[in-house]
């Protein structure tokens, strides 16, 4: 799937839920099913700062594509970071770095989450790219 | 006397407010309190009507405006109980009063090698200051620890008190457990070693009755916002004779007496403590708050508030999963808490969805949480306006978060 279909498919995801607690039901529960992180990466190195929770997020570039990990403290923002690991895992750091994350505005998270934990995402989308613009950088330029 | 809760909350227009369709339910005192009224049209018709700046104008206006500042520096002397007016200075809130007495204690009283005792329950302004002084004088920070209910281990402060003890700076009321400490005993045991001690009260003095003489402190802080009374403007009570003995904190207008390039002499007690122009207009409406708290009484706010914790206790404790921090047999009106493993930014975030206000986090006291390994707490806290239906509903929204997060 294209990160523009992985999109699409959360985005259906969340469309019926009018209720915004069974939007972060969803969330939650996401979070909880969410696979983690490697315990050698569960630490301040990869901990990415501009969160009020604790996210952590590494990444590996494997023939050409990029695969991330992520995992938080909490669930709200683990569910997050699950969502963003599923959808930028696979790809090649220029589709990563090319694709627009229009998911966040449509299923609302970036107007509904309070603003430290929407600053939070932003920054966890950013650490993310910058994974993909280093090995883009390293293997691809 | 009973309290006419539907009256107060009429006082309180934000009361009224709906948040995401839902009743707010503001239980997020123990940060700041709203505000009623009275309050707000003090500071309006303030700026409308007695706007001038104070002390040396020779206007009307002026005149007026300074007596509503000394006007209010009185209500504050009887609010707390303090022996004259002139031991009242009004400072932007706790945190600056306690830098204030840090700085200027500090550096007149303490010399390198010499030792100020804390609790492990104070808020970070209540410690950092004293870190600051550590800048300017070697002084060592000595601890006096809690056990595991959140009471202070009082038996252990004779242990920690020595020649070098400078000062002890305690809270009256933790902003995190909750717990109400033995201010008087303490003062007993510190003066009997003619050691002066400050009394953190942001969290006790919206809530219990205040007498600095009684409890015989020598240095008291509260903010105003706390108690009702608007942001930016609070207090700190210091007795005269040590008020007279430290130097000011901040240079400018108002303190002094005469300045020359070569020599300034400062001005007399309170204005030696008030550079610039001080927030007439914010004391003038923290009076206005005081007299309101007054007016009700704060004995039966005590009093209302003691049943609203109970009330909440007991309801909260038939939560499933549910841990409370700070179980002192002496609390004053909030609840710290945990549920199962639900973070507590998790627990604030859908709570807020239904309209609920609380704080989640370390509460600026991460001691606190380093005490019992955690990385923070839900904290309800409690103010005069608050009902048993609020703890109902907050008690069914834990539920109701509790259910999203079962694994």
């Amino acid at each position: 799937m294209t990160i523009e279909e992985k999109q699409d498919q959360i985005i259906s995801e969340f469309e019926f839920l009018e209720d915004w607690l069974d939007k972060y039901q969803l969330i939650i529960d996401k979070g909880m099913a969410n696979k983690g992180i490697d315990d050698e990466y569960k630490t301040d190195e990869f901990l990415i700062e501009g969160c009020q929770s604790k996210v952590w997020v590494h990444a590996e570039y494997k023939n050409g594509f990029v695969f991330y990990q992520g995992e938080s403290n909490t669930d709200i923002a683990g569910g997050i970071v699950s969502m963003l690991v599923d959808i930028l895992t696979g790809h090649t750091p220029t589709e990563i770095l090319d694709a627009e994350l229009y998911f966040i505005d449509q299923i609302g998270l970036k107007e509904h989450l309070s603003p430290t934990r929407s600053n939070g995402m932003l920054a966890m989308v950013k650490q993310m790219r910058m994974y993909a613009l280093a090995f883009k950088a390293q293997y691809e330029d | 006397m009973a309290i006419d809760i539907e009256k107060i909350r009429q006082d309180f227009p934000i009361l009224k407010k709906e948040i995401y369709g839902k009743h707010l339910v503001y239980l997020d005192n123990a940060a700041t309190t709203q505000k009623p009224r009275c309050v707000v049209d003090t500071i309006v018709n303030g700026y409308y009507d007695c706007n001038a700046n104070i002390h040396r104008g020779v206007h009307f206006l002026s005149q007026q405006a300074t007596e509503a500042h000394e006007s209010a520096r009185k209500t504050v002397q009887q609010f707390i109980h303090a022996q004259h007016a002139h031991e009242i200075i009004f400072t932007r809130g706790t945190t600056e009063a306690i830098n204030l007495v840090a700085h200027s204690f500090g550096i007149s009283q303490c010399n390198d090698g010499d030792e100020i005792i804390i609790s492990q329950m104070e808020h970070h302004s209540n410690i950092v200051p004293w870190q600051l002084l550590q800048q300017i004088r070697n002084i060592r920070l000595r601890v006096l620890p809690f056990d595991k209910k959140g009471v202070l281990q009082i038996d252990q402060l004779e242990n920690l008190i020595n020649e070098k003890t400078k000062l002890i700076a305690i809270a009256h009321v933790s902003n995190t457990l909750g717990s109400i400490n033995p201010v008087k005993q303490i003062v007993q045991i510190a003066h009997s070693h003619n050691i002066p001690v400050l009394v953190d009260g942001a969290q006790s003095t919206p809530h219990t009755p205040i007498d600095v003489q009684d409890l015989d402190v020598d240095f008291f802080a509260f903010s105003g916002h706390k108690i009702y009374g608007p942001t930016g403007i609070g207090v700190l009570y210091g007795k005269e004779k040590w008020l007279e003995a430290i130097p000011p904190y901040q240079g400018g207008g108002e303190m002094i007496q005469k300045v020359s390039f070569e020599k300034t002499t400062f001005n007399e007690l309170p204005f030696k403590f008030e550079a610039g122009t001080p927030d007439y207009i914010g004391s003038t409406a923290l009076a206005t708050a005081l007299n309101y708290v007054s007016e009700i009484g704060i004995d039966n706010i005590a009093h209302y508030e003691h049943e609203l914790l109970q009330y909440a206790t007991n309801k909260l404790s038939q939560i499933e999963g549910i841990r409370f921090i700070g179980e002192s047999e002496h609390k004053s009106g909030l609840i710290s808490f945990l549920v199962g493993n639900i973070h507590p930014y998790d627990m604030g975030t859908i709570l807020d969805k239904l309209g609920i206000a609380v704080r989640t986090g370390h509460h600026c006291a991460e001691p606190v949480m380093k005490a019992f390994d955690i990385e923070g707490t839900v904290r309800a806290s409690f103010a005069l306006y608050n009902t048993t239906e609020e703890i109902d509903i907050l008690a069914a929204g834990i539920e109701r978060v509790a259910k999203m997060f079962r694994r």
